[in-house]
């Protein structure tokens, strides 16, 4: 959307070479990036990492040609991811047991196509309706499939899931795909492939029919496209990308189980687009990344990790509904202009607030976990390595005065904020009213 | 057979009124502000497990009222605080909204009571046989459950239909700037509904929590089957939710009793096969066990064949 907007200016200023420079650059520079991050953070788990990310990018953005382009709101995509999935780890061990003349690269594809199928399955249901109702329905549906593949233990594998073993198929270049950075290597090929892919169609008339529904399904209408079309094809196409994530997921994990159909990884999905920003291609990218980031990191630091993931999309929702690629997005002008450092100290100030905040809320919750879950353990604990125990009346009252007073000093710098944004606003209006 | 029957028909009404406490909420929930409340499940599971702890003080009987109570302020300064804020963002971000309040809701219950299941028990002045049908024995409590569930909409209807707050209720779906035009408070009536929907989860939470499970994932498994009842009577509609709660309470019910699979119908006209491995599955599983993932196959024919829902008129 503003890549569009934003090459044709460039056009306009610039004449067309530079314009076609801007506009594939981008994507060499990812390509290159893609290439060239396992030889800037060479750790395996770094790798592993690296390699999950890129799936879940994929996966967050098949999401978002749902949710932000065609605006389906949708309980249940790991259906797509999941059955992608399945459908891959039975190919690839039928594959190995016959002995076929099939590589492993080729495999993501068989889940897209898994994808696809049951997209034009579940989709000629689902997308009748938009709005509540699609959500509903597509929960329902989820439920369906979460259900059904406990019941269908010889497709499923019922609760240890199946297993398969990704070196087994045929080899070309030699490449065995043992090591991960071969793996990681393999899904950064269809991750840039799955983004061009998507970030394309969103160019196409078909792209910009799917707004159209989204911002007025009656105008669509009037216009002369069959709008309940737009959404079927959306989705299909929704299910095939999200089937491409899961095989890459299968090959990277080498099994699967019912988890992967689950309400979890339907929600984690919706809550990586969302975190990241619904209204712009890159938005999920940046949710994907930062979501996956959180989930390997948080939940080494602590084990109500999913207590704070749900407050901070919680709280994403309250204060900034355009996810973190609106916030961005939003300071694209001052930066233009050259006035955004005139809103650094008010940041900053604001930021100090929000971490005392946040600290005096993350002791609270760490004391509370600890003495009602692990009572067994007795009263010592540690915060930020610091060791205390949680029944001594001093912890709480600094927790209560951190969270009290982080609080109010929050309040106090928001009209600080305010003003700094006005104020740097108006100047860069200015600026460009002379310009 | 007719021993079976009547228990069955016993326990899947039961199992549908107490459907219905949650659906009604949530219908009155939506018809008012045009969104499904994600995180009503989420209170059915406060109700419980706050019945629980109140118990654990004072008794059975006074849990029953504050539980409710309590969870019905939790939920009406979340409109008051949360909601209403969001609201200005629009349905979808209404409707996340609630999706993550259902995330950290879960998550808080874990953190405080645990995963495994709380000791929440029978009051012993219920815990009886309340008669016996050939030589099954009733428990009272189950008997108790639907005498109180049934108690609770006799006072909910005539609230609604009886005296001057209902009205303004009922005239505030409908037509909130007319009543607003009146005088009256028309957010706050938003409020009291949306925290009535609650109080009246969380007494089913209350009720139902000794009869079934206490645990943290009793959300989770509801809230889906809750959404199947509301899509399926028909978005908006009180009766559909009725009729559809019953519906699903017997289904299940019904469903767990039968013992019978695809091979043995196909068996009592003498064809006995073995199909291909994949197959095998759907060919030998009995209709006990794919009781769970009816009331989402009963969704999807219903919108196959009336989109609408079986008493809808509001198509969203």
């Amino acid at each position: 959307m503003s890549g569009g907007a934003q090459t044709a200016r460039l056009a306009r200023a610039s004449g067309g070479w530079l314009a076609t420079a801007a506009r594939y650059g981008v994507w060499v520079a990812f390509a290159a990036l893609l290439l060239a991050l396992p030889k800037i953070v060479a750790s395996g788990f770094a790798i592993t990492m690296l390699s999950l990310m890129g799936i879940s990018v994929i996966f967050a953005l098949s999401y978002n040609m749902l949710l932000g382009q065609t605006g389906m709101l949708s309980f249940g995509h790991a259906v797509y991811y999941g059955l992608g999935a399945f459908l891959v780890v039975h190919a690839m061990n039928t594959i190995t047991r016959n002995a076929l003349p099939i590589p492993l690269p080729l495999m993501p594809l068989v889940g897209g196509i898994a994808g696809l199928f049951f997209g034009i399955v579940f989709g000629s249901v689902s997308t009748r309706r938009g709005g509540t109702a699609f959500a509903m329905i597509s929960l329902g549906l989820a439920e369906l499939v979460a259900s059904s593949s406990l019941i269908l233990r010889s497709f499923f594998g019922g609760e240890e899931g199946i297993t398969t073993n990704r070196t087994k198929l045929l080899r070309i270049f030699d490449w065995g795909f043992g090591p991960q950075i071969q793996v990681y290597y393999l899904i950064v090929a269809w991750c840039f492939i799955c983004v061009l892919a998507m970030y394309a169609l969103t160019r196409t008339p078909f792209g910009r029919m799917c707004n159209a529904v989204r911002d007025n399904f009656e105008r669509a209408e009037f216009v002369g496209y069959n709008p309940q079309l737009v959404r079927f094809v959306a989705f299909c196409l929704s299910g095939f990308f999200a089937g491409v994530a899961g095989g890459l997921a299968a090959i990277n994990f080498e099994i699967v189980n019912a988890g992967y159909v689950g309400a979890a990884q339907s929600g984690s999905v919706l809550l990586a687009a969302y975190i990241g920003g619904i209204g712009f291609f890159f938005g999920p990218i940046i949710g994907a990344i930062l979501v996956t980031w959180l989930q390997v990191m948080l939940s080494d630091i602590t084990e109500v990790w999913q207590l704070y993931f749900g407050l901070l999309f919680v709280g994403m929702v309250i204060f900034a509904p355009f996810g973190i690629s609106g916030l961005l997005m939003m300071h694209v002008p001052l930066w233009r202009a050259g006035v955004l450092w005139r809103l650094v100290p008010a940041y900053l100030l604001a930021l100090a607030a929000g971490l005392v905040m946040l600290t005096g809320a993350s002791l609270t919750i760490e004391m509370a976990y600890h003495l009602s879950t692990k009572a067994a353990e007795g009263p010592m604990m540690s915060f930020m390595r610091i060791p205390f125990s949680a029944h001594s009346f001093l912890p709480w009252l600094a927790a209560a005065v951190l969270l009290a007073g982080g609080y109010f000093f929050f309040r106090f710098t928001l009209p600080y904020v305010a003003g700094a944004w006005h104020d740097a606003l108006n100047r860069a209006r200015e600026r460009e009213a002379a310009a | 057979m007719l021993e079976l029957v009547l228990v069955s028909t016993l326990n899947g009404v039961l199992y549908g009124m107490l459907l219905f406490l949650m659906a009604s909420g949530l219908t009155l929930i939506f018809s008012m502000m045009g969104v499904l409340n994600f995180a009503h499940a989420s209170f059915y599971m406060l109700g419980a497990f706050f019945g629980f702890q109140i118990s654990q003080f004072t008794g059975f009987w006074p849990a029953l009222v504050l539980a409710p109570l309590l969870a019905g302020v939790i939920g009406a300064l979340i409109e008051r605080y949360g909601l209403r804020n969001v609201h200005r963002h629009g349905h979808v971000a209404e409707l996340l909204f609630t999706f993550g309040l259902a995330f950290v809701i879960e998550e808080v219950v874990q953190m405080i009571w645990g995963k495994l299941p709380a000791d929440y028990r029978i009051p012993p002045s219920l815990d009886f046989s309340a008669f016996t049908i050939f030589s099954t024995n009733y428990p009272a409590y189950k008997m108790f459950m639907l005498l109180a569930a049934i108690g609770i909409f006799a006072a909910l209807l005539l609230v609604l239909t009886r005296t001057r707050v209902g009205l303004i209720i009922q005239a505030s779906l409908t037509h909130p700037q007319m009543v607003a035009m009146l005088g009256h408070n028309v957010p706050r009536v938003f409020m009291l509904v949306f925290g009535l929907g609650c109080a009246l989860a969380a007494f089913a939470g209350v009720i139902a929590g000794p009869a079934l499970v206490t645990q943290s994932n009793m959300a989770a498994l509801l809230g889906p089957i809750l959404f199947v009842v509301v899509v399926i009577g028909g978005l908006g509609s009180l009766s559909g939710a009725f009729v559809a709660s019953l519906l699903i309470g017997l289904l299940q019910t019904f469903a767990i009793a039968v013992n019978l699979s695809i091979a043995d119908v196909f068996g009592w006209f003498g064809i006995q096969t073995n199909p291909v491995p994949f197959l095998s599955d759907i060919w030998r599983v009995t209709v006990a066990q794919i009781g769970p993932i009816l009331p989402y196959l009963l969704l999807v024919l219903v919108l196959v064949f009336r989109p609408t829902g079986l008493m809808g008129t509001r198509d969203t």
